[in-house]
């Protein structure tokens, strides 16, 4: 049987969400028609959103549906960078270990809008260095346009400061966005008490379908919009709304996540490799997401590791790769200040509701083979 | 047998590595990042390093129903290959990276990989054969005559062959190209790459003088005199004719030939049409593919180009040099270009020309 560990790429969906979606499939209506269809179509995602809206904390109107975590993050990013262009703040600030749905349009931007990257480096669990970010707001805190940090690592599962960041940044009116879409459901998380100004999610990580994203955006702030149309969402966001995307994404939101259940079996999984592999460490913080574990095992490589579980039927993964399929080392990891070399011999096992004792346990067992085959295959 | 499969993109390791899951063996499709930067080396559709060739391998490997991976070989191809096929260039000799690349890439970095992994070989695309006697596993030619890569291959020894499986080595091109078209192979249609992978639109002149420079230097006859001028002189190749610039002619008249080149004193040597027979070539760093060439004189055939004729000649090692004696003359050798001997159409062992003489 297939062992999955690799639910932070994504997860099976629940059985609620495919019901919601399945029937709102057969319900014809374009959502922004006037007529009976349509105010169908319409209700069902106003109702959708208003049951989204208490899962996160937020009023419904703050929610704009996107087509992926993705857009979420782009659309906040670079709307809240040309907000803060517009009165002069050129200066974007992330952290080193964003996901790369944050780090590439930052990028886009420096190289054709103007905007000035900070990077913020995190500790060596991977936990923002929270004194780098007071003392750029000390001497720069005029030129920052936005404050991009995400709530937890999709590598490591570390959490971050995030009510602390807001803390700092609302002393100078710095509007701070963060991507929580690997945070949903999983830990506490609410963009009220958090008190953001943007919020990131995808439905996929959750349980719910793939291709639908949402960001949330503090009611009343207009920033320029990514894709201009219809005027749908916002007039932030154009583009018929994909209602059966959406009622799939509230299902998923509606249902409970085994929190304790998978740490315990995330516990299981750390406290193993360390005990099978002796050499192997695990990498990231104290307080982290529930499912993650990332290991180092000393003198392997990634994509062997990788090939040698998928021939045992087991799916993990490493940090991120090219568009041609090629393995690079972590950004997160070198962040935390891996060598290139322990950065390339590290796996991530992301564990969700499906798992069990059993497959932790299998993992466990492979383990020992695959990691000395993987050694003797290391040749460089 | 548990297999790896080394998928390029093309029709070529496509039909292959179909046709080792149909004999029955375990495979997985391995596509090689021979770059980093995958745009780098070539920007065309053919070859072996873009995005578009990664993604026909993985398409190919789905229809064939295998898993499909990306091993990244760039540090080892531009190590193995591309600065070799530079700094052999640079010394004024004349490189043939296919050959660079399966000795150092296809059938050493990825079959050790592979079998420490705990394979047994890898599968390849490559028009050649092998067969099991008393000598036992040999590498011989294809089928396919204008097809056969059995030259390129000459670089593999014993050990390595015996972890080498070519499934195409029995059957023409056309009938590959049918055979994907019938297993539903998009890559069916795919035109074959000629080119040095990672000399993009195959200039390959324009490509060395990026990285090599064009340093002006003289053109002179055999005695030395100075009779004109070159723009980088490991852009000629051993009997060229045309393109010389030349404006003292000879006495008789008769055209000049590049002889050789001599890097060191970026001088170009040219002669007439007879100075560049040879009938003795010298090789260095020999591989066996088969029982090592001893000191008695064989009689066999050495070919010198990947498509080239196999020569008549006698072939022996002296202990340092694997040397071949022609019946009739050779016109132009260029050293650096690889001499493989055959026994009938058995690959007996090849080595780098290091030498040549009248
Ligand atoms: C932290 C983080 N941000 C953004 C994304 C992108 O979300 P989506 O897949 O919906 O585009 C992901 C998912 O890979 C992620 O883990």
């Amino acid at each position: 049987m297939a062992i999955y560990l690799d639910h932070a790429a994504t997860t099976p969906m629940v059985d609620a969400a495919i019901a919601a979606m399945t029937a709102q499939m057969a319900q014809l209506g374009n959502p922004s028609s006037l007529h009976a269809p349509g105010r169908a179509s319409r209700k069902a995602i106003e109702q959708a959103r208003e049951s989204l809206a208490l899962h996160i904390g937020c009023v419904p109107s703050e929610i704009i549906f996107t087509a992926s975590g993705t857009e979420a993050n782009n659309t906040a990013l670079k709307g809240l960078y040309w907000k803060g262009k517009s009165v002069g703040r050129n200066v974007i600030v992330i952290s080193a270990i964003e996901h790369h749905a944050i780090l590439d349009p930052a990028q886009w931007l420096a190289e054709h809008e103007g905007a000035e990257i900070v990077s913020i480096g995190v500790t060596s669990n991977g936990v923002l260095d929270f004194s780098q970010l007071e003392q750029l707001l000390k001497d720069r805190a005029d030129e920052i346009a936005v404050i991009s940090v995400m709530h937890s690592n999709n590598e490591t599962g570390a959490l971050q400061p995030i009510t602390e960041i807001v803390a700092l940044a609302s002393a100078h009116s710095i509007p701070v966005h963060s991507d929580a879409v690997q945070s949903f459901k999983k830990v506490p998380l609410s963009f009220s008490t958090l008190g953001l100004t943007a919020l990131s999610l995808s439905a996929h990580k959750i349980g719910g379908p793939l291709g639908i994203g949402i960001l949330v955006l503090k009611r009343g702030l207009e920033i320029p919009a990514l894709l201009h149309g219809g005027g749908q969402e916002r007039e932030i966001r154009s583009g018929t709304l994909n209602a059966p995307a959406i009622v799939g994404c509230a299902a998923a939101a509606d249902g409970d996540y085994p929190g304790e259940h998978v740490r315990e079996m995330r516990n299981l999984l750390a406290q193993g490799i360390v005990h099978v592999i002796p050499d192997a460490y695990i990498n990231g913080a104290s307080e982290t997401l529930p499912g993650i574990v990332n290991a180092t095992f000393p003198g392997t490589e990634s994509d062997t590791l990788l090939l040698l579980l998928d021939a045992q039927g087991i799916a993990a993964s490493t940090g991120s790769a090219c568009s041609a399929g090629v393995q690079r080392p972590s950004h997160v990891l070198l962040a935390m200040g891996h060598s290139d070399k322990s950065a390339r011999s590290s796996l991530r096992f992301s564990l969700g509701s499906t798992t069990s004792t059993s497959d932790v346990t299998s993992v466990l067992n492979a383990l020992p083979g695959v990691i000395e085959r993987a050694r003797a295959a290391n040749l460089r | 047998m548990r297999l790896i499969a080394a998928m390029s993109g093309g029709v070529d390791s496509a039909v292959a590595a179909a046709r080792a899951v149909e004999a029955g063996h375990e495979v997985i499709g391995v596509h090689l990042a021979l770059s980093s930067n995958p745009q780098k080396y070539r920007s065309g559709a053919r070859g072996c390093c873009t995005v578009e060739d990664s993604h026909d391998a993985r398409r190919a490997a789905d229809v064939v129903g295998i898993p499909f991976y990306i091993w990244d070989m760039a540090e080892e191809f531009h190590e193995g290959v591309v600065e070799n096929f530079l700094s052999e260039y640079a010394a004024g000799r004349t490189p043939n990276p296919c050959l660079r690349c399966n000795e150092k890439i296809k059938f050493a970095a990825v079959l050790d990989r592979a079998r420490a992994m705990g394979f047994d070989g890898v599968v390849t695309g490559h028009y050649a054969t092998t067969k099991d006697g008393p000598m036992g596993k040999t590498l011989h030619r294809a089928i396919d005559n204008s097809k056969d890569q059995s030259y390129v291959l000459s670089v593999l020894t014993v050990e390595q062959i015996q972890g080498a499986i070519f499934p195409l080595g029995d059957t023409e091109k056309v009938d590959i190209r049918k055979e994907a078209a019938a297993r539903g192979l998009s890559v069916a249609n795919k035109p074959d790459s000629h080119d040095i992978c990672f000399v993009p639109s195959g200039d390959n002149a324009g490509w060395l003088h990026d990285r090599l420079g064009s340093e002006v230097g003289p053109i002179v006859d055999q005695e030395g005199t100075i009779i004109g001028k070159h723009k980088g002189a490991y852009t000629y190749t051993i009997g060229q004719r045309k393109g010389l610039g030349l404006t003292v002619p000879t006495p008789d008249g008769s055209p000049r030939f590049v002889l050789k080149t001599q890097p060191k004193t970026n001088t170009v040597v040219v002669g007439a049409r007879e100075d560049l027979a040879i009938t003795k070539m010298y090789g260095e760093n020999p591989v066996w593919c088969g029982p090592a060439v001893t000191s008695t004189p064989t009689q066999g055939f050495v070919q010198i180009r990947a498509h080239g004729q196999p020569l008549p000649c006698t072939y022996f090692y002296d202990g340092e040099k694997l040397i071949a004696h022609l019946e009739s003359e050779l016109l132009g050798l260029a050293t650096g270009q690889a001499m493989v001997i055959y026994d009938d159409d058995r690959v007996v062992g090849s080595a780098t020309v290091c030498e040549t003489q009248a």
